[in-house]
């Protein structure tokens, strides 16, 4: 229970649930792993051999068409079969437990359950009664949990930001927005601290940040302009709907006046600096269009870097 | 039937007695401690070589789960536990289904648990109808049938001036009002105690304010109404700062805390360990800490298992799904005893909290070995390993953070009423 469930008794990765507790060499050797396989997409034919015969099962217990859709090309891509499971929580709640739905899938011969759940901790849950079942041959990718985690999006943003800066050493990256809901945000802090980023900033109205989060190691700032100063890299989070106006703000207009990053926020930059975003974009609340589509964006690439990053974990997890 | 317990270390906290000793029950009552009585022949003797011979445990809540939750628990199988934990007495809180709101169903509770080798039952009985915080329970009947105070369990009371009405009228028959201190919308949603540990989890967070707001409600109202007011499952350093100040002003409150609550915080929690799921939340280390030495110190007045069985399909969720509690009445004793031990507290003191103490709150006479007290009678070797199993555990609650961990401290027989109700000698 206490050693990390992630890994097995060799300190290799079974699972990949968190990449909190990773080491910095595990970390590295997804992303050059991954690098091939960003050169795969190049190619007349897009597909290597490496999952050939084994079955992943996307298991999505929350809707998800982006996320889905990635891993269901690197999948693909690595000539595994790929079934595709959205069980919408309602009828989860009405019936089948969570771990009765694992159960029977696991019955049908499943080598890897890609998982993506409103609950934090969910795919440690489905790891864990694997290994009391005997049956820890089948891996867990963590998709996105709750709040916890969504470590192949943080490992596609590592990816992206060691393609255009090279070395985390000497970065000053900043964090924008809602860090409180985001596993997205946590997932990038954890991966940040690892490789070595000296300064991991966070940028967000109060409400939107969690109690302890200057104990994750990060700067906090409340003032955008004041945060942004100096930054190599910007990683803007996603604003949920449901969060634009009520108790944590008032409104989205006055949320874009404070946080949204328009191109005047974006010179307090530097003059090289990367702007991120996990997607989907809420233009005009989070960020302004010509941000989005400006000559920092790198937004895109990382799209097609989550597909080859995701393609380096299914590997190296159940490619023998 | 005359019963001889020999050979033993007594502790009788109350009595101020912490010294080899027997021990002599006659008629289901204590005759004495110490030298024989005069024409005393028993009929059974124990020897208790090696182990300590103490007052039964009082433990202020446990939940048996009767009426309506069955299958998560029934009367037999956690008065089993209750007996082989060394727990003679018991108050169990009002959230059974249907709630404890009605004489009727306290009289039929009161009745099936009248089994001698049961511990004795105390229910505290619903403080409003289904706990609901709008009407009045027929307090004054209520405690005819059997209630010993009276209370909303987890559930608060919105309203503050239906509350402060409802101790009031508590108030007005002398009856003590127990709650729990949490506001609800602070807590709104929250699962772990709002801190570095939930940040990182990504958990949904229950800050101490929740607590403190709550309590200086409560301890404004207990002022002005002047009734009797016991706080349950104290969680925070700040919340027994106030408790305490509150007394020094002259309100009449006592407080408890969770087993629990002595030993985890909320990095307790791991991997999303839903046994560690539990209300209130585990806080910080920092107030692990304060309610150690609170208990220590007096502040806080009694230690209780909150003993709450869980099916294993409502623990076998994520962490934010699952049903919060743990099963408690097996563990409070070796729970005490290393809390005892690493503290270095003298055992007297911290029996007390499980005996005497609790006793006072309910207002029985239980927790001593008074002569002419009822023969409630705990003999535990203080020595003993037990590890904690699915299997070892009579309680059909399996729930426990404790799974796995070996602890100090084994009942070798409870007696209640001079009835053995748990014979572990040979276990």
């Amino acid at each position: 229970m206490n050693r990390n469930p992630q890994l097995n008794a060799h300190g290799e990765l079974q699972h990949l649930i968190t990449l909190e507790g990773l080491s910095r060499e595990i970390l590295q050797g997804i992303l050059d792993t991954a690098e091939p396989f960003a050169e795969v997409a190049e190619r007349e034919v897009k597909k290597v051999p490496l999952l050939r015969g084994k079955s992943v099962f996307n298991l999505f217990f929350e809707n998800s068409t982006r996320t889905r859709t990635t891993f269901e090309i690197a999948a693909k891509r690595l000539s595994a079969d790929v079934i595709n499971l959205n069980i919408n929580t309602s009828s989860a709640s009405k019936g089948e437990s969570l771990l009765d739905t694992v159960d029977n899938l696991a019955a049908m011969q499943a080598d890897m359950f890609v998982v993506r759940h409103a609950s934090s901790g969910a795919p440690y849950l489905i790891a864990q009664h694997l290994a009391a079942t005997g049956r820890s041959h089948i891996h867990v990718v963590n998709a996105g949990d709750g709040r916890h985690a969504h470590p192949t999006q943080g490992l596609l943003d590592m990816y992206t930001i060691r393609h255009y800066k090279k070395d985390f050493t000497r970065l000053t990256v900043a964090v924008v927005g809602d860090v409180l809901h985001s596993r997205v945000a946590r997932s990038q802090i954890h991966a940040l601290r690892t490789l070595g980023v000296p300064e991991i900033r966070v940028i967000a109205p109060r409400t939107l940040l969690p109690t302890g989060v200057a104990d994750m190691g990060v700067r906090v700032f409340q003032d955008m302009k004041e945060g942004l100063k100096g930054v190599d890299v910007v990683m803007m989070l996603r604003l949920q709907n449901e969060r634009m106006q009520g108790a944590l703000l008032p409104s989205p207009q006055e949320y874009f006046k404070y946080y949204g990053l328009t191109p005047d926020k974006l010179r307090l930059a530097k003059p090289d600096a990367i702007v991120m975003h996990p997607g989907p974009m809420n233009r005009g609340i989070e960020i302004d269009s010509a941000v989005a589509d400006g000559s920092h964006s790198v937004i895109l690439p990382q799209v097609t870097f989550g597909i080859a990053v995701r393609m380096a974990v299914m590997s190296m997890l159940a490619g023998g | 039937m005359k019963i001889h317990i020999r050979n033993g270390h007594v502790i009788d906290p109350a009595n101020g007695i912490d010294r080899a000793a027997d021990v002599f029950i006659a008629k289901g009552k204590i005759l004495g401690v110490g030298a024989t009585p005069a024409g005393f022949e028993a009929n059974a003797t124990i020897d208790a070589t090696g182990c300590i011979v103490c007052p039964g445990l009082v433990d202020l809540s446990a939940r048996l789960r009767e009426p309506g939750f069955e299958y998560r628990a029934t009367l037999e199988s956690e008065m089993a536990a209750a007996a082989a934990g060394g727990v003679t007495s018991l108050a169990c809180p009002p959230d059974t289904d249907p709630t404890l709101d009605e004489p009727g169903l306290v009289e039929m509770l009161k009745h099936r648990a009248r089994l001698p080798e049961f511990a004795h039952v105390y229910p505290v009985g619903a403080l409003t109808i289904n706990l609901e915080g709008k009407r009045l329970t027929e307090m004054a009947e209520l405690a005819e049938a059997g209630c010993v105070a009276f209370g909303q369990a987890n559930t608060p009371v919105l309203d503050t001036q239906v509350l402060m009405r409802a101790m009031q009228y508590a108030a007005t028959f002398g009856f003590s009002v127990w709650l729990q201190a949490q506001d609800p919308y602070l807590a709104k949603n929250g699962v772990a105690h709002d801190g570095e540990i939930s940040a990182r989890l990504g958990l949904a967070g229950i800050p101490v304010v929740a607590e403190t707001i709550a309590l200086a409600t409560i301890l404004h109202l207990a002022r002005e109404t002047g009734v009797r007011l016991h706080l349950t499952r104290i969680s925070s350093a700040d919340g027994i700062e106030m408790v305490a100040a509150a007394r020094a002003t002259g309100i009449d409150v006592t407080c408890d805390v969770a087993a629990h609550h002595l030993h985890l915080c909320d990095q307790d929690i791991g991997f999303f360990n839903p046994h560690a799921r539990l209300d209130p939340p585990l806080r910080s280390v920092r107030d692990r800490d304060a309610l150690r030495a609170g208990l220590a110190s007096g502040a806080i007045n009694a230690l209780c298992s909150d003993h709450t069985p869980v099916d294993d399909d409502a623990k076998q969720t994520p962490f934010d799904e699952a049903e919060p509690g743990a099963t408690g009445l097996e563990l409070l004793l070796p729970l005490t005893l290393k809390w005892a031990a690493e503290t270095k507290l003298p055992l007297a003191t911290a029996l007390a909290r499980v005996t005497f103490d609790p006793a006072r709150i309910l207002g029985i006479d239980g927790g001593t070995l008074s002569p002419g007290a009822a023969a409630d009678v705990c003999v535990f070797d203080p020595g003993a390993t037990y590890r904690v199993s699915r299997e070892a555990l009579k309680s059909q609650g399996k729930n426990t953070p404790f799974l796995g961990t070996e602890l100090k401290g084994r009942v070798r027989c409870t007696l209640i009423e001079g009835h053995l109700a748990y014979d572990g000698a040979f276990v």
